[in-house]
């Protein structure tokens, strides 16, 4: 165990375990102090390697993350101390290794719950390596103006209010980590601040002692007083007396016991630190008071006067010219973050998405305003959570069914199409399911499953116009487009594609019209009286269908069809659908194990021209 | 939470069970437990030694001076330990000042012995303290200057070396058993994380040792690395301590929970409760009640940490708010939601499951007379301390609502003057 100074202002820590906020805690009180470095110089986040950007004021820094711990001490050999954040699981095991490395003087260990044993473990290789164990269970420990660990003394405005940000001449230690920060603020009340505080933990067995504390503060000439709050349970204020007893400690020591309740309990307690445990009459809080008073160290009648003991023992030694308070100054303000403004209401900033169609913040996640719960229990469809999301309304019914119809018929179109043929080329590549899907996917355009919004885009013009079917096929020829959603490589007038059929039967009994998809059946007996495979599509089906159905279900205006129309969402239809079979193919392929496919030179031409 | 007594029952268990794996030596320990819902007849048909030997009989309720006591019956059949059985169980006992009923026994063989050994193991801060005696048994604090100790340093086995001081003077016969059995025993206790191991007494039978009488303690923060060398161990409260529903609760919500919830009724009629935030803290608002002169007056002790959610406190503040509030007498009640300033707790999200809870009852803290205080600091204490004020408001209930700049234990004061004046 070290005698003197643990920290000073050039101290450096290698932070186990990433954990954003008590690092940036460190971070800004290393500011407010007017420390040149940042008190973290690495973290060690097992497995990882790089770095992570925290603030130095209203700088961002870039801290280097190890993914071990051998290799972080190597890198940073002027860090001596450890602050461990690891769970109570793997707390022991990173400690001794911290221990273990040569230039770690300090390991701080802040998990609940290490086991015992383990603890003991590391109070014995830290006795026999002079090194100093601080915890585990517990918030660390500050040096007012030079060092602090994690997320000891809290926020900004408590280390100000608490002067922390410049040495006083008190040197504090308790057992608990929130009582400490209590002290804190005491100790600013009544003296000229804290020089340093640690907090032991709450453990049976606690890696460094009050005593061991209490002993290095008496070699370190700014603290002038000592204050320390006990607690029952375990012996270590014992080691404290004799201490006393023996003269080792020449500063006055200022101390309380806290757990003299425990007598109001009738049967053995457990409090909530795992070493405050009621029971044996030499671990009780009174027991330990009287000791520590027998001793020598004043010891106030309660808790209620510890404050008022502290203030007087003060006072004396600064009405003796023991301490000349320090002067206070004014520490810099460290910028504030914006999400802790924009919580409080101090600024506001604009938000760089926006999102209309659905809320995931609530209960149970919404679509379009209506709730998941809905959506299973009314029995909502496929299409009914399509008109959701794409339109952000209930469609009735009947136009819901029929989005599904078309889902449905153009899942797949047989393996031979672009979309498909790349699919299975790419996943006999070996590729992965996304690969092959996009893959396919990126085939879609104007040539291939790309022509259901020109279709319905065209035949809405011509028909809102008025044109005859004649006068449209023309004016079409004459600006050089081909009708979107008419012609088909192997269909004809005889040998009609059955999935257009089944859409028009459908639409016909259930739409409450149908004037597009008429149109554009007057358009196809036009362009078939110049060629036999000049059929109506299935693209130009589903657009013109789709507009029937926009139209007709009257839930959308004008302007909002036309939108539909220039977005491209009944494209979406057909991707949406395609994927199925493109995911189909991907499967197909590797279960079938298929090898690399290569095209066959007989099936190229090669020339020059 | 560390350190928990088992059953002298699971006690043997593992030590029969490990003593044999670690060290080789195979205890002939048989025992059997014995509580409301043991079939007798299933149970002799499972451990047939109880039909054939003479038995021994005893509570096994994590109390000790069982034989002085007169709780410990010796050389009787099944029947007879069946009649012992059914004539205690059940029924309060007091030991120690705790009072209890008694629901669980141990059954074993009756060993006839003269040897009895003391054998105590027990963790120290630098080390395991072993201590032996060859004079062990009931009249063991009688002869406690016989009882030679030795600390094995962390990390350290019990070798020849040091066990040597303690066996000296055994006869040269047994020597070498005791000192292989004490090795063997001290390897258990390590290797399971045992922080107390005592055998008041231990005999030999037929040369091999054989535990009378154990009691153990395990490391229960040890348990994510034992629980199958364990292997579903029991740990009961302590003797006496008979939790009330609404301390079952938030033992079971405690459980559940990294955060730790905890709450200990002192006096269902006290009219000064408490909910504090912190394990150093909570402890020193009972002590300030207490060394005010108003300990008859706390209704219990109360702990919240480790940042529980807003669900887990307000289940905790329900529960709490519940019994503080149980049986309204029209004299004035005080409720002291304290802390001291957190380090990392945001303060006003833990208050605002405390919040609605004190929202949901306030049909329950107005017909108690109920009288609030609340004391915090730390992250976010502002919103928090505002959000209490409000709440008074808002419910019409009296909230008075202190931040770090009051001292941490003030509204002690102020409850007990509450309760007193208009008493």
């Amino acid at each position: 165990m070290a005698s003197g100074q643990l920290f000073s202002r050039s101290s450096q820590a290698l932070f186990y375990n990433y954990k954003q906020s008590p690092i940036q805690r460190m971070l800004d009180f290393d500011f407010l102090c007017g420390r040149d470095t940042p008190s973290v110089a690495g973290i060690i986040n097992p497995g990882s390697d790089g770095f992570q950007k925290l603030f130095f004021g209203q700088e961002e820094i870039a801290i280097p993350v190890h993914g071990a711990i051998a290799a972080a001490c190597k890198a940073h050999p002027t860090a001596d101390v450890f602050i461990n954040f690891a769970s109570f699981r793997s707390a022991f095991a990173s400690s001794m290794e911290a221990l273990q490395q040569s230039t770690i003087r300090v390991v701080a260990i802040i998990a609940e719950g290490v086991p015992e044993g383990d603890a003991k473990k590391l109070i014995a290789y830290a006795r026999a390596n002079n090194k100093v164990v601080i915890g585990p269970a517990t918030v660390g420990g500050i040096q007012a103006g030079a060092f602090k660990i994690g997320d000891t003394a809290g926020t900004l405005d408590n280390i100000v209010a608490c002067k922390l940000y410049r040495p006083g001449s008190v040197g504090f230690v308790s057992k608990s980590g929130g009582m400490s920060n209590e002290m804190y603020n005491v100790l600013a009340r009544v003296t000229d601040g804290l020089y340093e505080g640690i907090a032991i933990g709450g453990d049976a067995y606690p890696g460094s002692t009050l005593s061991d504390h209490v002993l290095r503060y008496n070699n370190i000439p700014q603290i002038k007083l000592i204050v320390v709050l006990g607690e029952l349970g375990g012996r270590d204020e014992y080691s404290l007396v004799e201490a006393l007893q023996q003269g080792l400690v020449k500063k006055p020591v200022v101390a309380w016991v806290s757990g003299t309740c425990a007598t109001l309990f009738k049967s053995e307690v457990q409090f909530g630190h795992a070493g405050a445990k009621s029971g044996g009459e030499m671990e009780s809080a009174q027991a330990k008071n009287n000791a520590l008073k027998l001793a020598g160290a004043i010891v106030p009648a309660s808790f209620e006067h510890f404050e008022q003991a502290i203030k007087e023992t003060y006072d004396g030694l600064v009405k003796d010219k023991v301490i000349v308070p320090v002067e206070s100054t004014k520490p810099p303000t460290v910028p504030e973050d914006l999400n802790v403004a924009i919580k409080n209401g101090r600024v506001r900033a604009p938000t760089h998405i926006v999102s209309t169609i659905c809320d995931d913040r609530g209960e149970e996640p919404t679509y379009a305003g209506v709730p998941m719960s809905t959506i299973i229990e009314k029995d909502f469809g496929l299409g009914d959570v399509i008109s959701l999301l794409w339109f952000k309304r209930s469609l009735p019914r009947y136009c819901t069914k029929f989005i599904e119809m078309c889902i449905m018929l153009c899942a797949d179109h047989g393996p031979c199409v672009s979309g498909a043929h790349n699919t299975i080329v790419t996943s006999r590549a070996g590729k992965d399911l996304v690969s092959c899907l996009v893959s396919g996917l990126l085939t879609i355009g104007p040539r291939f499953g790309g022509a259901i919004d020109d279709a319905a885009r065209y035949f809405k013009e011509a028909y809102d116009k008025g044109l005859s079917p004649d006068a449209f096929v023309e004016s079409m020829k004459k600006r050089g487009i081909r009708v979107p959603g008419i012609g088909h490589r192997i269909k004809s007038r005889d040998n009609r594609d059955k999935r257009v059929e089944l859409l028009q039967k459908y639409a016909r009994t259930h739409f409450p019209s149908v004037r597009y998809m008429e149109y554009a059946v007057t358009v196809e007996n036009y362009t078939l009286s110049k060629a036999a495979n000049l059929v109506l599509n299935v693209d130009g089906c589903i657009g013109s269908l789709f507009l029937d159905l926009l139209v007709s279900c009257s839930m959308f205006n004008q302007q909002e069809i036309d939108e539909i129309i220039e977005i491209g969402y009944l494209n979406g239809l057909f991707v949406l659908a395609r994927s199925i079979g493109l995911i189909g193919h991907t499967f197909d392929q590797k279960r079938l194990k298929q090898p690399l496919y290569r095209h066959p030179w007989e099936d190229v031409l090669y020339t020059k021209y | 939470m560390a350190r928990k007594k088992i059953r002298e029952y699971n006690s043997k268990r593992l030590l029969k069970e490990h003593l044999k794996r670690l060290a080789g030596i195979d205890l002939d320990i048989k025992s059997a437990q014995v509580n409301e819902k043991t079939d007798f007849t299933a149970l002799a048909d499972a451990e047939p030694w109880l039909n054939t030997s003479r038995l021994v009989v005893k509570p096994d309720m994590l109390f000790g001076k069982r034989g002085k006591s007169g709780l410990v019956a010796l050389n009787l059949d099944l029947s007879g330990v069946e009649a012992f059985v059914k004539e205690r169980l059940g029924k309060e006992v007091e030991m120690q000042g705790c009072k209890g009923p008694i629901t669980t026994f141990i059954v074993e063989p009756f060993v006839p012995h003269d040897d009895e050994y003391y054998l105590s193991i027990v963790s120290e801060r630098l080390g395991t303290a072993v201590s032996f005696s060859e004079c062990g048994g009931i009249e063991i604090e009688e002869n406690w200057d016989k009882v030679k100790t030795v600390v094995v340093p962390t990390e350290k086995t019990l070798d020849s070396e040091l066990i040597a001081p303690l066996i000296a003077t055994l006869p040269l016969e047994v020597r070498p058993v005791i000192e292989q059995f004490l090795q063997g025993v001290f390897s258990v206790y390590i290797d399971l994380d045992f922080t107390l191991l005592e055998m008041n007494p231990f005999t030999l039978v037929n040369g091999t040792p054989y535990p009378l009488d154990m009691r153990g303690e395990l490391d229960d923060t040890a348990a994510f690395k034992q629980f199958k060398k364990w292997g579903g161990v029991e740990f009961p409260l302590p003797f006496g301590r008979t939790m009330s529903p609404a301390e079952e609760k938030i033992h079971q919500l405690d459980e559940k929970t990294g955060a730790s919830l905890k709450l200990t009724i002192l006096n269902p009629k006290g009219r000064i409760w408490t909910m504090v935030a912190g394990g150093g803290a909570s402890v020193i608002y009972a002590d300030t009640v207490g060394d005010l002169g108003y300990a008859d007056e706390l209704g219990n002790y109360a702990e919240y940490s480790g940042a529980p959610n807003e669900q887990e406190t307000l289940h905790y503040a329900r529960s709490l708010i519940d019994v503080a509030t149980a049986n309204p007498d029209g004299r004035p009640r005080a409720l002291l939601i304290g802390g001291g300033i957190a380090n990392f707790t945001d303060v006003a999200a833990t208050f605002s499951g405390i919040i609605r809870a004190l929202r949901e009852k306030q049909a329950q803290l107005k017909a108690a007379n109920m009288q609030i205080y609340v004391r915090r600091g730390g992250p976010n204490y502002q919103k928090g301390l505002q959000k209490m004020r409000e709440l008074g408001e808002e419910l019409g209930i009296s909230i008075e609502v202190y931040g770090p700049e009051a001292t941490m234990t003030g509204i002690c004061k102020q409850a007990i003057d509450h309760v007193k004046v208009t008493a």
